[in-house]
């Protein structure tokens, strides 16, 4: 493990040099804090998935990083997964994240595991195969993690398409009034109130 | 019967257990006294809170990132509201920023102490216990007088907070921090000076600082593996980046760092003492000015709603790394949410902490990660041979009727 902290331009050239085309693109953010407004960097890299397990690897060469979450986003006519992972801690002020984002197209929802270069990572990746109906390809343990073992086959609950969660397993608690072969209670119970009729989320502070 | 007399036998211990203060399901393969293996659980009480908020606002939703945990209030409010922050641009004004460390770090404080409780019970050590929960209720007691409440503090919001600390509140604070610097020499004696602590913990637990990093730890279960980590250092938010905090690592202390369930009680231990010179400091050091960048909400929801764009919001929560990512694509409700927290990281590290070690040890070993699950979504009831589920439904209805009873 080099102990040499890159700033995050010089990561972001090694990923173009080695990668090339598979590296779509680059973004670096900042966020400054407090009265001294000490920078934080954001590295974001979107990469082809072929590369996924070579970036990896590229990152451990640069600092053995910490590996945070991954993920996921129901983009439509793909699932995107983007690998968090931190670099150079340690180091007062130098920590930056980079996070990795991968498309995979919705007819084809595989991905090779990162667990033979990170062991923790298989966690998150249980959890991606679970809410996002991804498959991650050679996953030491591809058991549940969360959900229930009586959890319905193919209801993903972070998508957004016909594979989400159904509207019938969704309990409203609210709507469950106090049982009706009781004395009345002290004071009148109040209405209940109505249901948007669209299924948005009800609005707050609008008017 | 002979098969099952065999060793390997199994173990199961969860998902509820007396001597689990939280929630998981273990199964121990047990070779006499001595754990072969093990292998746990988690989603006993997964509330599909990251559901629930990809159809809200973001000012509701920091009311609900306040319950996802118990003890870490702040901080998951914190990071969500530092995501929302950099989508939106909001710049957040200094005073605030001084103030949600103010609260970060009592919150640091109260959840070491009650940990400290929990691994002195866990221990047998019940007065031990007692002592620490009583003295903990300093910390509380203030938390309650800076925001109102002793959990769930809605004081953190997107853009800044919602109450100022006024100057008569100094007084209550210093007055709490001198308490506790006065205890903490009190409370390191006791606990790592303690014959019976150190036989049940020295070299008890052990994750080596390569687990550690192959494991993703965070917080001060990695710290106590000798890991150099803590954002507060590494990546510095709110005022931390004026305060020059440095990570604490056991060998600070004993000089030799060995990854123990002793290094994570000296690594708690003396961050509770390094809260208070940080919340000191921050109290000194606090610029005048707004607490809030935009406090009407109607308009701060319409920031909210035109915004474009990802990022990522972290916090040193007290049990590590707290982290939530946000993707808004110009609609009320966030287009995706993960929310890591921090234990998220640690339980991993359970595995090779567990393996090889003895059965009366799992408790405090568990322990000594300083787990937190969260609340449950659905109970299990097993009756005789049958099983059924009760749902969140039927356990409101049975607890109204259960009230109507109380009533008559």
């Amino acid at each position: 493990m080099t102990e040499k902290v890159l700033t995050p331009e010089q990561v972001a050239q090694v990923f173009r040099e080695k990668f090339g085309g598979a590296v779509t693109d680059i973004r670096i953010t900042e966020r400054r804090e407090g009265a001294k407004k000490n920078p934080n960097f954001n590295i974001w890299i979107d990469i082809d998935r072929s590369i996924l397990n070579p970036a990896v690897a590229t990152l451990i060469e640069i600092h053995f990083p910490h590996f945070a979450v991954i993920s996921g986003v129901d983009a439509g006519d793909a699932v995107r997964l983007i690998y968090h992972f931190t670099v150079f801690y340690g180091n007062p002020g130098s920590e930056c994240t980079v996070s990795f984002s991968v498309n995979l197209p919705k007819d084809d929802l595989a991905v090779p595991t990162i667990s033979s270069l990170i062991p923790g990572a298989v966690f998150s990746e249980r959890e991606k195969q679970e809410f996002l109906g991804v498959r991650v390809t050679d996953i030491p343990d591809g058991r549940r993690l969360f959900l229930p073992e009586d959890f319905p086959e193919g209801v993903y609950p972070w998508r957004k398409d016909e594979t989400g969660i159904p509207e019938g397993m969704i309990k409203d608690l609210w709507r469950s009034r106090r049982p009706t072969d009781r004395p009345a209670p002290p004071a009148g119970e109040k209405e209940l109130c109505e249901l948007p009729a669209e299924d948005a989320p009800p609005k707050e502070g609008s008017s | 019967m002979s098969e099952g007399k065999k060793s390997p036998y199994i173990v199961p211990i969860g998902p509820t257990h007396p001597a689990l203060k939280e929630p998981v399901m273990f199964t121990f393969e047990m070779d006499g006294e001595m754990i072969r293996d093990v292998d746990f659980a988690p989603g006993q009480t997964h509330r599909g809170i990251e559901w629930m908020g990809m159809r809200r606002n973001p000012v509701q939703i920091v009311h609900l990132t306040d319950r996802i945990c118990g003890i870490c209030g702040v901080s998951h409010t914190l990071a969500f509201s530092r995501a929302v922050e950099q989508i939106t641009e909001i710049e957040v004004p200094e005073r605030a920023d001084y103030i949600r460390t103010i609260i970060a770090e009592f919150e640091r404080i109260q959840s070491h102490l009650l940990w400290a409780g929990v691994a002195a019970h866990e221990l047998g050590f019940d007065s031990l216990l007692h002592l620490t929960w009583r003295v903990r209720e300093q910390s509380m007691d203030v938390i309650e007088n800076l925001t109102g409440n002793r959990v769930n503090y809605g004081l953190v919001q997107v853009g800044g907070v919602r109450r100022d600390i006024v100057p008569e509140q100094h007084r209550i604070i210093e007055d709490c921090l001198s308490a506790y610097e006065g205890l903490l020499g009190k409370l390191l004696d006791l606990f790592l000076h303690d014959k019976t602590i150190a036989m049940r913990c020295r070299d008890v637990g052990l994750l080596s600082k390569e687990d550690a990093l192959k494991l993703c730890t965070v917080g001060p279960t990695a710290r106590a593996s000798g890991v150099n980590v803590d954002l507060r250092q590494d990546y510095p938010y709110c005022a931390y980046g004026d305060l020059d905090v440095r990570a604490i690592l056991p060998d600070q202390y004993a000089g030799e760092t060995r990854g123990d369930v002793y290094d994570r009680i000296v690594v708690r231990l003396l961050e509770v003492g390094q809260s208070c010179g940080i919340i000191r400091q921050c109290l000194s050091e606090m610029p005048a000015g707004e607490i809030t960048a935009e406090p009407k909400l109607a308009k701060l929801l319409a920031i909210c709603k035109k915004a474009r764009g990802e990022a990522i919001g972290r916090v040193e929560a007290p049990r590590g790394e707290c982290f939530h990512y946000v993707l808004m694509e110009g609609k009320e409700a966030p287009a995706s949410w993960k929310v890591k927290a921090s234990s998220y990281s640690n339980l991993m590290s359970w595995i090779p902490m567990l393996r090889g070690e003895q059965i009366a040890d799992i408790p405090i070993i568990v322990a000594s990660i300083d787990p937190c699950l969260s609340c449950t979504d659905r109970v299990a009831v097993v009756r005789a041979a049958s099983r059924s589920i009760y749902s969140k439904d039927d356990l409101h209805r049975l607890s109204v009727e259960k009230t109507r009873r109380l009533q008559q």
